[in-house]
């Protein structure tokens, strides 16, 4: 079993002739992904990716004639947030956004339409989904993740594939990595996966990556100090960050409280997560864990 | 992105809301024809700047004659104003803003922001006006009230009163706050802003509902759509620097330290840092060069990571997702050449391409130190740093 998606999975990729939707369409075809469409308004009739997946100029045609349920966005910020609601309007069940710079007015839109439509939104900017060797669903080099037992949440890109070449570094695979996003309002929460990722029989432990800003980490934590039977490995980025600057993320900025990375890696500990001080730690920190475990 | 309190004041009378009569001044003689022309005594001569507790550094005075207004632009404009939101370092004075005064019967907060946690957006009114809010909430916060507001319904006419019922208002006042605070959302909604407070709105002694202050944040993912907030946009607020990255979209923020560093990805940067920081070495900087590193990518970050004299050495730490790090490699090598680097650079470079890239450094000949993990390539640049401050 995995987590969100699988090699069942039918996708539609969501701005799938323009160039980041090529290239990744491409790279995810090659991974195993089961694309089933292709949604570009305006282009619909045409075949692409080496004349193999059709275009559609709706998702609900995709879904109607290709069975879709799974979709992945790649539109410019300003379009992003429509893309998302339209795929939650057409009966996506899980709906990736990959886009980066969506305006935060939108967000709160677009993630009040998904949730009374019961879909999953993952994003947006952020990485997507990988459950190993089924099915890619997102921008992350596959080549560097191994099949195994440890699940990855991240608010990072490129924090996700550290910590994954760390855990195969000392010789722990993954079933699902997700990352969720960096912005202020995404569409699932750490607390959201790890809910998963404790249903999920063929995971046995998670590192969750967070960062400062926001209150997600610690949500997260206390959740799991009351409901998650697995080993948890944390680590939040950001000791140095100064307050009051947003570094990079747009989530990313200390305002006061509890969101610094300080207090965050105090909570987690509190809640019973084993938090590594140094980034370079956590497939190390994992390795012991599951040893003992 | 910030802007100045006569700018926020020019959004809300756009959208309905009153704010006293004033003209922005940018030099002493337009301060006293400010003056002139407002016809109104007394007046506020009001530092500008993008921090909070101007007051307080003494960048707000009040001015009843011509001559007043004079001395007190002659004093403000051009200081280097010290304020709680500034740090030690101040903010040089450029803009006054020359307001009529107000008759004042009582002062309250009014602001609204997004609340992360519920994912809406909040309005928060307090009968404390003109105090620190952050005081408010930590010693009495039941004197704050707050509604969430539906982002799909926005603002309801019943959540604005309830705003207003909770300031106590009566009759004129409470029907004008009502209108008020509904004006107050649209023009938050409409100008995509982030953060939309004023700290004192007040009652005058004839039932008038003003803004006294206007301080706004706006989400810079929406500027695409906000022209009119754009050309607002204060360049000499903002570390040039900072500003010379993000024309070549760097995400550059400059910190005190001496160990540069560029990165790829928010998260890995920020982790950069604190594994820098934890090998006994200061970052010099925040940078993230994004998703699509290439040569000419690293080349300005080079140059502006090296414009900061604090530096004494550089690591640059990419995991090649996207990016390939063969490219990131020929980039390197490429700046090293071009403009003679004289601090020395760790390179660790992982993921996509890798090995190519491990043989492209070797075989070029510029002498950059290679790393192996983040352990390795923190402690490598610290340690250079440290002997080149010896030297």
């Amino acid at each position: 079993m995995s987590i969100l998606i699988n090699k069942n999975s039918r996708v539609v990729v969501q701005g799938i002739t323009g160039s980041e939707g090529q290239f990744h369409s491409q790279q995810m075809v090659e991974y195993g992904t089961n694309i089933v469409a292709g949604v570009t308004p305006g282009k619909g009739g045409i075949k692409t990716i080496n004349d193999t997946i059709p275009v559609f100029n709706l998702v609900s045609e995709a879904v109607e004639q290709k069975k879709a349920n799974t979709s992945i966005i790649f539109v410019p910020p300003p379009f992003a947030a429509d893309a998302i609601i339209e795929s939650a309007l057409s009966g996506i069940d899980v709906i990736v956004c990959i886009t980066e710079g969506v305006p935060v007015r939108d967000m709160i839109k677009a993630k009040e339409i998904v949730k009374k439509n019961n879909s999953t939104l993952i994003g947006p900017n952020c990485p997507g989904v990988i459950t190993i060797d089924e099915c890619k669903l997102g921008i992350m080099p596959g080549f560097i993740c191994k099949k195994g037992n440890i699940g990855v949440i991240s608010k990072s890109g490129t924090l996700t594939y550290e910590a994954i070449d760390q855990l195969v570094n000392v010789g722990l695979g993954q079933t699902t990595a997700i990352g969720i996003g960096g912005d202020p309002v995404i569409g699932t929460t750490m607390k959201d996966c790890l809910t998963l990722f404790e249903k999920d029989t063929e995971t046995e432990g998670v590192v969750i990556i967070g960062e400062i800003g926001g209150q997600m980490e610690i949500e997260a934590a206390q959740w799991a100090q009351n409901n998650m039977s697995k080993p948890i490995v944390g680590f939040i980025a950001g000791q140095t960050a100064p307050p009051g600057r947003r570094m990079g993320h747009a989530g990313a900025i200390v305002s006061g409280g509890d969101d610094t990375a300080e207090a965050k890696m105090r909570i987690l500990e509190e809640c019973g997560i084993t938090v590594a001080q140094s980034v370079a730690d956590i497939g190390s920190l994992m390795k012991n864990i599951m040893k003992t475990n | 992105m910030k802007i100045h309190e006569y700018q926020g004041k020019i959004l809300l009378e756009k959208h309905g809301v009153n704010t006293p009569k004033g003209i922005p001044a940018f030099s002493v003689e337009e301060s006293t024809n400010a003056f002139k022309k407002l016809d109104t005594s007394p007046v506020v001569v009001k530092a500008q700047i993008h921090a909070g507790g101007r007051g307080k550094g003494g960048g707000v005075k009040l001015a009843r004659t011509s001559q007043e207004v004079e001395k007190l632009a002659n004093e403000i404009l051009g200081m280097n104003l010290v304020t709680p939101q500034t740090g030690s370092e101040g903010k040089e004075v450029q803009r006054l803003y020359i307001e009529s005064g107000a008759d004042i019967d009582q002062e309250f907060y009014a602001a609204i922001t997004l609340d992360r946690n519920k994912e809406k957006d909040v309005f928060m009114v307090s009968t404390e006006g003109g105090m620190e809010i952050e005081k408010v909430a930590e010693e009495t916060p039941e004197k704050i009230i707050k509604i969430w507001i539906d982002p799909l319904l926005g603002i309801k006419r019943f959540q604005a009163s309830e705003l207003a019922y909770g300031l106590n208002l009566k009759g004129d006042a409470f029907k004008k706050a009502v209108s008020i605070f509904l004006k107050m959302y649209n023009c938050y909604v409409s100008t995509d802003a982030s953060l939309l407070e004023v700290n004192p709105l007040v009652k005058t002694k004839d039932d008038h509902i003003i803004a006294l202050d206007a301080k706004f944040n706006f989400d810079s993912n929406s500027l695409f759509r906000q022209s009119e907030i754009l050309e607002m946009r204060d360049l000499s607020e903002e570390d040039p620097y900072e500003v010379e990255a993000s024309n070549f979209n760097l995400n550059y923020i400059k910190l005190d330290g001496n160990v540069g560093c560029m990165v790829n990805g928010a998260g890995l940067a920020m982790a950069t840092m604190d594994i820098i920081k934890l090998a006994g070495g200061e970052p010099a900087n925040f940078l993230d060069v994004g998703g699509t590193a290439n040569a000419e990518t690293v080349k300005n970050g080079f140059r502006i990571i090296l414009a900061d004299q604090n530096v004494k050495a550089v690591l640059i730490n990419i995991f090649g997702g996207i990016v390939r790090c063969d490219r990131v490699a020929n980039g390197v090598v490429q700046a090293v050449k071009e403009l003679g680097l004289e601090v020395p650079v760790v390179v660790r470079l992982e993921g996509t391409n890798a090995k190519e890239a491990q043989v492209i450094l070797k075989e070029s000949g510029v002498s950059i130190i290679p790393a192996i993990g983040m352990n390795d390539a923190a402690e490598k640049v610290v340690a250079v740093a440290t002997n080149t401050g010896v030297k």
